[in-house]
């Protein structure tokens, strides 16, 4: 095992190419995780944007949202709808899969590239349309598809009911293009991880982050196989006058619900884990300690993606399913949260007895722990099926799981960036105006949704877009106003990121190798990496978390130093 | 602590805010002690001139105690919330009753019908009061409700009670509540997006004393007792 895998032709002479080879049509896994990063960030943008929108209305209903306009009742349910979306599918699986993946894979096993170059970029492309096809949908006549981002039937299937006949296709159609994008990148991550490792390189010494993106990939293509059939037939019902979903004609509206969740709730642990692994590497470099327990965090990992299967109907509690079938997954909603408290467990234990710098990626990497732990015990609440009966579809689902998406696709993907920005690169971000944009999203994230837990337990239900005809929940309009300020204010320190990653591509402080002092491969290549990553392939002689060993003159100790 | 936004007007609402408080308690203990610890961490070794870091495996049993005891404890934890959850789900949701009066809700976009017994008390005959996005009942007293939707998914949700349930094109799916001592007017949601209109698809439900109730049925059914007793007297 372990011998470098002859790879596809195309990597056997890297010469320079021209810029649109380069950067447009590259198999270069660093191009293609770029461009992952760029297209995920700019469809981040527009998801904030709509979150910006559809606040304003909440905190000052019927007032003109400035950039925006007036919002109706139509617009606000599809700006919701694409906001979830895009975050989950458009924002969330590009950056920390697809990018990182791409990005991380082949550097920190040793190897010049993926298994399948082509299909690699084949997959970046897909994705790219699925994006420019789910935009589409806000130009079409009707609008964009409004009816949530579970899509659930017969509200999605005919549109009598939506009032957007094409919207409502074309959204399926873009999250349908959107799975098969990551089917293929899906192929290429587990592959690569399994054949391409540097000689002497075992299973024990990939790096906790490479282990995650595997898994989550394995979960995923798991998983999505249900889904696709069932976007597949929820088109049909749409468009070609099936029955599938359609209960006038012994169709069951139920079913999509059960195709939908199977995926849905894996899903969560699909984008958790490569957030998870990302803050592993992150927090052993800066407190200069070894993971604890790394065979225990990754038989924890095994067993989170096993559970996560058998947890689904949590969503379904009162969706009129068997009211018997809610002990079954009360009971197993209840027992992942086992695994993941382990995690949280390990991660804090890691930190015991370390020597810690709080750099920009460092706070990142401590804030997920912090802030998805909220995330995590609310989930509890939700997962008793005698809570979820009060609690189902208010704003408490709502700040729950943005306490654990936004750790996960925010806090992570920018612990990632500030991380890796040196190798990805070659240049140094501005630390202090790392440190300020990092402030400026913590803390009005939590004034953000705070405030909709308590809304949330005081009843106020989802996806309503003025609460003023609901006297007993008009009382809370400071709670909204005061979530959207904060909203406000994180959006407009966005804008401090942009700056500095713009300022550091441009002027940056040439980054060397080795920034962090840190043990695994990428970092032996130069900043940037060349086409091919390295003249002479490494390899690798012990476990990637080798810091502060006793005995040793620096205390870290790179994977491909030799004893 | 749900008690304290609003009030609990039917028998189980105060075991659902009691399963809410026994969840709040438990992982609110972990909350505070993870947190305690990590940021005590975090201050305890942050970095020192001359300090080095020390090297831990974690894969010794001496170390690994320090995360398998509170794992196990954890899910002792969640043994007691299972417990919790499962009881007050049977009580709600799998468990139903037998009731003194039936009402039927029927969801479509973007309204509540509620269709009331008239003065026999029977539901389905012809003295029934069918109101638009009004519900009328008694206090004290048990009832089932039948709902059903016309056209898309709905749930019918009433705070107050702390009753939710999905509303499906195709099926009856029949629920209870029984109303204690409160009376008074609250709030009825449609708490599943179904539509342009659902933001409007709120109903109000009117919680009455058993004699204001009578007098309401009195003046809405459309044949009232006297009337169908004596049905000469109106023509």
């Amino acid at each position: 095992m372990a011998q470098p895998v002859e790879t596809y032709d195309a990597h056997g002479h890297h010469e320079e190419q021209g810029w649109v080879s380069k950067y447009l049509f590259s198999t270069d896994h660093k191009i293609i995780a770029q461009q992952y990063m760029f297209t995920g960030m700019a469809m981040a943008l527009i998801g904030g944007f709509f979150a910006f929108v559809f606040r304003m209305q909440l905190a000052f209903p019927g007032m003109e949202v400035p950039l925006y306009g007036m919002v109706g009742p139509n617009e606000y349910n599809a700006l919701v709808t694409n906001h979830g979306a895009i975050m989950i599918f458009w924002v969330a699986m590009p950056v920390l899969i697809a990018a990182f993946g791409n990005f991380l894979i082949p550097l920190m096993i040793g190897c010049d590239d993926m298994v399948f170059p082509r299909v690699n970029r084949l997959s970046y492309q897909i994705f790219l349309i699925s994006a420019v096809v789910l935009l589409a949908s806000f130009f079409v006549p009707g609008g964009a598809f409004g009816g949530a981002w579970t899509i659930y039937p017969p509200l999605s299937a005919k549109a009598e009911y939506s009032l957007t006949a094409l919207g409502s296709t074309i959204f399926v159609l873009a999250v349908a293009l959107e799975f098969v994008a990551f089917l293929l990148g899906g192929i290429n991550f587990v592959t690569t991880a399994m054949n391409s490792r540097a000689p002497g390189m075992k299973l024990y010494d990939l790096p906790m982050v490479v282990w995650m993106i595997v898994v989550a990939s394995i979960l995923f293509m798991a998983s999505v196989g249900p889904l696709i059939a069932g976007a597949i037939m929820l088109l049909f019902d749409q468009n070609l006058g099936t029955g599938f979903f359609d209960p006038d004609r012994a169709g069951d509206p139920v079913l999509w619900q059960h195709l939908f969740w199977f995926f849905g709730h894996p899903e969560v642990y699909v984008v958790l884990l490569p957030a998870l692994g990302i803050v592993a590497e992150i927090i052993t470099v800066f407190s200069r300690k070894k993971l604890f327990a790394y065979k225990t965090v990754l038989y924890t990992t095994f067993g989170t993606g096993v559970l996560s299967f058998t947890v689904w109907a949590h969503h379904q509690f009162i969706a009129g399913v068997d009211p018997r079938m809610a002990h079954v997954f009360t009971i197993t909603t209840l027992l992942i949260s086992i695994p993941i408290a382990e995690m949280m467990f390990v991660y804090i234990a890691t930190l015991y007895g370390g020597s810690i710098t709080l750099s920009t990626p460092m706070l990142w990497a401590l804030a997920f722990i912090a802030e998805f732990l909220i995330g995590g015990v609310t989930g509890i609440f939700l997962g008793a099926s005698g809570a979820d009966i009060y609690l189902h579809d208010t704003y408490f689902v709502l700040a729950h799981f943005h306490y654990t998406f936004f750790p996960i696709a925010i806090i992570g993907a920018f612990a990632g960036v500030t991380y890796w920005f040196p190798k990805m690169f070659g240049k140094m971000m501005d630390d202090r105006l790392g440190k300020l944009h990092f402030w400026g999203t913590v803390i009005p994230f939590n004034l953000i949704f705070i405030p909709l837990f308590i809304t949330g337990i005081a009843g106020q239900h989802r996806r309503i877009y003025d609460y003023t005809s609901f006297p007993e929940l008009a009382q809370y309009q400071d709670m909204r106003v005061l979530a959207t300020s904060a909203l406000l204010v994180m959006l407009s320190f966005q804008f401090v990121f942009l700056y500095n990653f713009t300022k550091s591509l441009m002027r940056g402080e040439k980054a060397p190798r080795n920034p962090w002092k840190a043990n695994t491969l990428e970092w032996t290549a130069e900043s940037p990496p060349p086409h091919g990553n390295w003249p002479e392939l490494p390899t690798c002689y012990r476990p990637p978390y080798e810091y502060s060993v006793p005995g040793r003159e620096t205390d870290y100790w790179p994977q491909d130093e030799p004893a | 602590m749900i008690e304290y936004f609003l009030p609990a007007a039917s028998t189980y609402a105060s075991d659902i805010d009691w399963l809410f408080d026994l969840i709040f308690w438990f992982v609110g203990f972990w909350f505070v002690l993870c947190q305690g610890v990590f940021f005590w961490l975090i201050f305890r070794f942050r970095k020192k001139e001359g300090v080095p870091a020390q090297y831990i495996s974690g894969e010794l049993k001496t170390e690994k105690k320090w995360i398998t005891w509170p794992h196990l404890a954890v899910l002792v934890c969640d043994v007691f919330i299972i417990y919790g959850a499962v009881k007050v789900w049977y009580d709600v949701k799998q468990n139903l009753p037998p009731a003194q009066f039936e009402i039927r809700a029927v969801a479509q976009q973007w309204a509540w019908t509620f269709q009331h017994p008239g003065p026999d008390g029977k539901l389905d005959t012809d003295d029934d009061i069918s109101k638009i996005n009004e519900l009328h009942i008694a206090k004290d007293t048990l009832y089932h409700v039948h709902m059903e939707s016309k056209d898309v998914l709905h749930n019918f949700s009433v705070p107050v009670f702390r009753l939710k349930q999905d509303v499906i094109p195709g099926r009856v799916i029949t629920g209870w509540f029984k109303t204690n001592e409160i009376t008074g007017e609250f709030s009825i949601q449609c708490a599943e997006i179904c539509g342009i209109g659902h933001a409007l698809m709120g109903a109000r439900v009117h919680i009455e004393t058993p004699e204001e109730h009578a007098a309401w049925i009195a003046n809405n059914s459309s044949i009232s007792l006297a009337s169908a007793a004596t049905p000469s007297v109106e023509e």
